[in-house]
């Protein structure tokens, strides 16, 4: 006696988070009920591998018929045909917008196109996740992606407001759109250290300092790009390390106002002009899209490993980092001040990330 | 012309793609009602169109607002080829004709196909007008208010309870052979749920029609059912219990009069006078009730069958109608030479309620059933339904004789039903045979008998499970004893019947489901041969399925069945049947005596070894299930039970199953019925595998509790969450070479592992009931077996189980006061100044039903709270001053109302979406039911043709139950309604081809739609709107807060 057709509709629609999370890890039903048969679920509930079966099977075609509303979270939440309580479609669209940050970190500045989605395979097989589970990832970086490219406004609050994701999830996803649009080289191994993590709390950096929703909410340019006139304007800090008096004016005001406060002053005041210089160099080549790419490799290179080698403390760093950019207004002949003091909050914040002792 | 009926449409939202070039739709709608249609403009390039069309007026007959439904078809608009419609909408406006229901219908409706399910939403406003037509020859009956709830709604009073009421319609199938035409269009589909909801339609009012006659105005325990026969046509009928039903907000003037609210709710029923101030139409006093003496039956249907007529030739509906005209006849002469007692006037004293108001069943005798098989012919005439009413008013009458037997004058928890394969059909009716008290009754003229019988005032608790046929003269061999808990008067040992379980009724433990099941193979063969051995067969089948539902009873240690309902359904090749029911133990009943077994060959020594091993295993089962479902009836001295009874013979039997020695079995006496220790013989091995089919039945796991009735011997602490599901399971009998036996062990695995299923399912809700578990078998084809269960999981609090057997009366206290609670919030409420009228009873009365509920007693606390309670409410009534005159114009509570849809807007910021409960109980747990909004009776047709591409069959039945939950939860929100009660599906027809790739399915669904309120919010309510609505006045500076 086989069953042909077996479903369990309920008025409130029941959801298992066990099984949603094997469904979202790609599993397939099969799989699915020999994961939960070592979970011990037979034991504890005293029930039968077929009804587990047909347990699984149910849940499965639940969420299969709630993935295409999940697609688009306030359908989820409008929709007549699921009765389900608020909290629940919270925590659903949740765990289908939850991702493997070893996978974000993968696809952090690639194109989010379908040459990227064919690597998916070796992505799959290098961060242990399932093929199925990284796709459905990868389309929600795309769809998201794709839902805000057009929009103006913050970033992360256009985010949460067409996916509902609490806002923790949705400045992530603020993250990965604002690395897609700027194409940032993340996959040097000289950066293999930095964890998702990591770059994503670059990113918000860089977005709140640099863009121009951070100055006004309702500006006229998309969140995900730096603005360019801010880039446009950055050549003009050149001066700091083209201009020989400036170079040694803003040494020696640094040095004044660290001696015997950072451990490190030696190495600091040896280091203080190639320091600078990598500091400036990294503002001047933002404007240039070809050259963009190498925003973290140049910080990484010229600004974190001397540092490292040197053995600066994360304490030293603020420090230094905190006069470097307080320094120049004490600094005759160099007037702009806003622009400088707006572009080192950002690296200043993205180096501190950065670095790990 | 005496009806209006506007509607408005608003706006549609995610509708679907229509243009694939731009990935938009340029969506209109059509309105139609009867003939009249109207167009809103197109809504150009939109997936969200906006229409806010201006009103569409109707102007209407009410005949015809009573049948048609309003139906709403949006399409899209193309300028080269035909309009692609995209789906409808059909909005049963029937509600909207009574005055105390909704008074408007707004809302978003699932935009339906019936070939791609729900697209999209569309919010329309829906209003009616209805002008006064005092017409004595109308055809329309609106007004008369229609419930599928079983017992007297709650917030009604009963003034009178009439009786019987059946209807039937027929039309022809305008699509009967779907597998032939497999390709229909979706037009095919659609003219047969519009045809279905018209006749349903026609059939409500003509009912409604009915109702007015015998001077009711409402329909309880109302049940509409579809045949479809195939080829042969398509029949709607529906019956249901006439009564006179008074609001009972109407009735708090003269209730603070009395002191008790216990002793008022009793005393209601008994009333002489029951309603002084609003109604017209229940009688007051005896001598009045003479004038109306008309006998119900006879005048009713002939004035029907007339009407009838008349309707037949109205040209806008193309069926019949059915009554009980010319072949009533016989029945009525036969009606005429019998002695005329109250009830006997009546055609049939039927009544399809489980659930009574106290002190109205009187006794119970028993089941009765009565089942027909026929061969289905082609109605050539649909204007002359009389074969299938000749039908039913046949075994109509079998019902009655059958009670008549049992010494009783009425049928209670009565049900029909049918079962059709390809020309055959069976027929079934059951009920219980029951006493009732004549009070309730229209006829105020009691028979001396039936006076007696009340007069001796039998004991709350036991007096409905007291014989009601006479001793010497029994109908069926019984066994009766003094009645274990008055001890004066006779009781069977056992009781079989089809109601709820009543609410005074004294029960030892928890109830459990009980279920028979049960196969039998039949060989294929056409028309007539097929009707014969159906025939045949029927009266085995009766008899096994109620010897394991015997043998089942016992072995959970129990002496009554309620609920009971036996389905047998019929395919080509075998019949099966399923019997579901609610085992209790009466305290009233004596102790039933165990299983005991015997073989046929008593010398062989291993036979005889494993006969003893087998009746170890069944008495330990015995124990064990005493154990689980709390089964410790108080010991009493053996001499007090057996005195009584004269027979030696008979005590001593009783004795020895009292002891449960198994030594004497081998003096039997095989005449079943006739002992307390109930003996299976095994004689071959067939009785083996009954046996062994008898222990396999594994019991809920723990935490669970499971019953077909309304709610659970025993537990009575319900918590708020309840979990309403529908599960379908459809398996194929692959073997070729079955018999009945594996045939039987199939059939009982399925519905074990479905249980096990759902148990699983559900298994967060621990500790839980599933309450009103109703299986349905269908035999879809040749080698399926489909089974579709609905049933509610409630939850209940573990922790006070333990108070949960308390004294009945206490019990029934408390039921009391918690409805005067009920008839008393809302009057309070509205009640501009309440202070004035009644300075302080109100008050008071409210609190004594809240403390007495908490066990502290009330009269401590009484002085000191009702002080507080007045402030409240002084506080209340000046803070409210400003709104005071719009709030007291709506009809009922417009603050609960307001506070409810206030309340229930989610907390999930984007959603709009009210939450709507669905139960197949009447009630709530943990909430009180505020407003009945009207009936829900809604019919669907599913059809893929890409079943693989939908997730197969289980993929498309899902959605489909799915989307009808939805569409069923859009209505009853429209209309304001937060739940469906008395949530019933009525039909689920599945059929597939999957070589085609195809499948179709139909599904008819009803209920009650309702607004309930939280009784924790109940407690706020009458602080909590004001400060709602007192929100525009604070700029004005009154609120003080």
């Amino acid at each position: 006696m086989t069953s042909d057709l077996d479903i369990f509709v309920g008025n409130t629609t029941l959801i298992d988070e066990e099984v949603y999370q094997l469904w979202l890890d790609g599993y397939t039903v099969s799989e699915a009920v020999s994961r939960r048969l070592r979970g011990g679920l037979l034991e504890r509930s005293g029930t039968s591998v077929s009804v587990l079966q047909s347990d699984t099977r149910d849940h499965f075609r639940t969420f299969q018929m709630l993935e295409r509303l999940l697609h688009s979270p306030p359908r989820l939440c409008q929709q007549l045909l699921f009765q389900i309580p608020p909290p629940r479609q919270a925590a659903l669209i949740q765990g289908y917008y939850a991702f493997e940050p070893a996978l974000a970190r993968e696809l952090l500045g690639k194109k989010l196109s379908k040459g990227t989605k064919k690597e998916l395979d070796e992505v799959s097989a290098r961060t242990g996740l399932s093929l199925r589970a990284c796709r459905r990832q990868f389309d929600n970086f795309k769809r998201v992606f794709k839902a805000v490219e057009e929009l103006k406004g913050p970033l992360a609050e256009l985010i949460q407001q067409h996916f509902l994701l609490p806002p923790p999830l949705a400045r992530d996803y603020a993250a990965i759109v604002f690395f897609a649009n700027s194409r940032f080289e993340t996959g040097k191994r000289r950066l293999q250290f930095l964890s998702f993590g990591d770059l994503a709390a670059c990113a918000q950096h860089m977005m709140g300092h640099w863009t121009q929703g951070a100055m006004t909410p309702e500006a006229a340019e998309p969140d995900g790009d730096v603005p360019r006139s801010f880039l446009q304007d950055l050549k003009e800090l050149k001066v700091l390390v083209s201009d020989k008096d400036l170079l040694d004016q803003h040494k020696s005001l640094v040095c004044s106002a660290l001696r015997g406060k950072i451990s490190v002053y030696n190495e600091m005041e040896t280091n203080f002009k190639a320091l600078s210089r990598a500091l400036v160099n990294v503002g001047l080549k933002l404007p240039h899209p070809r050259d963009v790419r190498d925003f973290f490799v140049d910080l990484v290179e010229k600004v974190l490993d001397p540092c490292r080698s040197d053995h600066w403390s994360l304490g030293d760093l603020r420090l230094f980092l905190g006069s470097y950019t307080t320094a120049p207004r004490a600094l005759g002949g160099f007037r702009h001040q806003l622009l400088w003091e707006r572009y080192m909050a950002g690296i200043s914040a993205c180096l501190l990330r950065m670095y790990h002792e | 012309m005496p009806g209006k009926l506007k509607v408005k449409i608003v706006a549609g939202r995610h509708l679907p793609v229509m243009d694939r070039a731009s990935d938009l739709t340029d969506a209109f709608v059509e309105v139609k009602f009867g003939n009249t249609t109207f167009k809103t403009d197109v809504y150009p390039k939109s997936l969200n169109p906006q229409w806010n069309s201006e009103w569409f007026k109707f102007e209407v007959d009410d005949e015809e607002l009573q049948d048609e439904p309003l139906q709403i078809t949006v399409l899209d608009h193309d300028t080269y080829s035909a309009n692609d419609a995209i789906g409808k909408v059909y909005i049963d406006i029937d509600p909207l004709l009574y005055s105390e229901a909704a008074t408007v219908i707004s809302g978003w409706f699932p935009i339906y196909d019936t070939i791609h399910g729900i697209r999209g939403e569309i919010n329309v406003v829906v209003k009616v007008d209805l002008f006064n037509d005092l017409n004595r020859f109308r055809q329309s009956s609106c007004g008369v208010k229609f419930f599928c709830t079983t017992s007297i709604p709650k917030c009604y009073r009963a003034v009178i309870i009439h009786g019987f009421v059946e209807e039937l319609v027929v039309n022809e199938d305008p699509e009967y052979q779907w597998i032939d035409r497999i390709r229909t269009p979706r037009a095919s589909n659609e003219a047969r749920q519009r045809l279905i909801s018209l006749m349903s339609g026609e059939l409500q009012r003509k009912i409604g029609l009915k109702v007015l006659e015998m001077r009711g105005n409402a329909v309880v325990g109302y049940l509409q059912c579809f045949d479809l026969e195939g080829e042969s046509g398509l029949v709607v009928r529906a019956i249901g219990t006439v009564c006179t039903l008074d609001k009972l907000s109407n009735t708090s003037a003269f209730l603070p009069a009395c002191n008790s609210p216990s002793k008022e709710m009793k005393e209601i029923p008994f009333n002489e006078d029951p309603n002084p101030n609003t109604h017209s139409s229940g009688p007051s006093t005896p001598l009045k009730n003479q004038t109306y003496s008309f006998s119900p039956s006879k005048s009713y249907s002939r004035q029907s069958s007339s009407s009838d007529t008349d309707l037949s030739l109205t040209p806008k509906t193309g069926m019949g109608s059915g009554s009980a005209g010319k072949e009533g006849g016989p029945f009525k002469t036969l009606l005429r030479q019998q002695t005329q007692s109250a009830l006997e006037q009546r055609e049939f004293p039927f009544f399809t309620l489980t659930t009574f108001p106290p002190g109205f069943l009187v006794h119970v005798g028993g089941v009765v059933s009565a089942r027909s098989v026929k061969l289905l012919d082609r109605i050539h005439n649909p204007d002359e339904p009389e074969t299938r009413d000749a039908w039913w008013a046949e075994i109509r009458q079998e019902i009655k004789s059958h009670a008549k037997a049992l010494g009783c004058h009425a049928v209670v928890g009565y049900s029909e039903s049918t079962s059709i394969c390809e020309e055959v059909c069976i027929l079934s009716a059951s009920g219980t045979a029951a006493v009732l008290n004549p009070r309730f009754l229209q006829d105020g003229t009691v028979e001396g008998c039936l006076e007696q019988r009340i007069e001796e005032a039998s004991p709350p608790g036991c007096g409905f499970c007291h014989i009601p046929y006479d001793e010497l003269n029994m109908p069926f061999p019984a066994h009766l004893t003094y009645c274990y808990n008055c001890r004066k008067q006779k009781v069977p040992d056992v009781l079989f019947t089809t109601i709820d379980l009543p609410v005074e009724a004294i029960v030892i433990g928890k109830g459990c489901l009980i279920q028979a099941r049960l196969c039998r193979l039949k060989k294929k063969a056409q028309a007539e041969a097929n009707a014969t051995s159906i025939s045949n067969l029927l009266p085995f089948m009766e008899y096994e399925v109620h010897t394991q539902l015997m043998n089942k009873l016992k072995l959970r240690g129990m002496n009554a069945l309620f609920g009971l309902r036996i389905q047998i359904t019929v395919g080509e090749n075998m019949l099966m049947g399923l019997a579901s029911a609610t085992g209790v133990y009466l305290a009233a009943l004596p102790t039933p005596g165990g299983i005991q077994i015997a073989g046929k060959t008593p010398n062989d020594g291993t036979y005889e070894q494993h006969i003893s091993h087998m009746q170890k295993k069944i008495n330990d089962t015995i124990a064990k299930n005493k154990e689980l479902y709390e089964i410790n009836p108080p010991e009493l001295p053996e001499e007090i039970i057996g005195s009584p009874i004269p027979e030696p013979r008979q005590r001593s039997r009783l004795l020895r199953s009292q002891s449960e020695s198994s030594d004497e079995v081998t003096e039997l006496d095989l005449s079943h019925g006739k002992k307390d220790a109930f003996v299976l013989e095994i004689d071959d091995t067939d009785a083996m595998e009954d046996v062994h089919s008898l222990l396999t039945d594994a019991p809920p796991p723990s935490g669970f509790y499971s019953c077909n009735t309304e709610i659970m011997p025993g537990i009575s602490n319900w918590t708020p969450e309840i979990q309403m599901f529908t599960a379908v399971r459809v398996s194929r009998l692959g073997n070729i070479n079955l018999t009945n036996q594996t045939l039987n062990k199939n059939f009982n695995d399925l519905c074990e592992n479905l249980l096990k299923s759902l148990y699983f399912k559900l298994r967060s809700m621990v500790p839980c009931c599933l309450c009103h578990v109703n299986f349905t078998v269908a035999l879809p084809e040749d080698e399926l077996v489909q089974i579709a269960v609905t049933a509610v999981a409630i939850t209940f609090d573990k922790n006070q189980t333990l108070q949960a057997n308390k004294a009945p009366t206490e019990k029934s206290q408390q039921r009391a006061s918690t409805d005067n609670e009920e008839q008393l919030q809302f009057p309070l409420e509205l009640c501009p100044d309440p202070l004035a009228s009644q300075p302080s009873l109100p008050a008071k009365e409210v609190l004594e039903g809240a403390t007495s509920q908490t066990g502290i007693p009330a009269a401590q606390r009484d002085r000191c709270n009702s002080w507080i309670e007045l402030i409240k409410l002084k506080a209340q009534t000046i803070r409210r001053g400003s709104i005071k005159t719009t709030a007291s114009l709506d009809k009922t509570s417009p603050l609960a109302e307001g506070y409810l849809r206030h309340r229930s807007v989610p907390s999930c910021t984007n959603s709009t979406v009210s939450v709507v409960k669905m139960t197949p109980l009447s009630f709530l747990p943990g909430a009180k039911i505020t407003k009945y909004l009207g009936i829900i009776n809604m019919f669907f047709i599913r059809e893929t043709t890409s079943l693989r591409e939908e997730g197969g069959v289980s993929g498309f039945l899902h959605a489909f139950i799915a989307e009808v939950f939805a569409m069923v939860r859009a209505h009853v929100a429209a209309l304001g309604g937060n739940a469906v009660v008395s949530y019933i599906m009525k039909q689920c027809v599945f059929m597939e081809n999957p070589n085609k790739n195809q499948a179709q399915c139909l599904i008819n669904v009803s209920g009650d739609a309702v607004i309930f309120v939280r009784e924790s919010e109940l407690e706020m309510l009458p602080v909590q709107p004001s400060t709602v609505v007192s929100q525009p006045t604070s700029s004005g500076g009154d609120v003080t807060t």
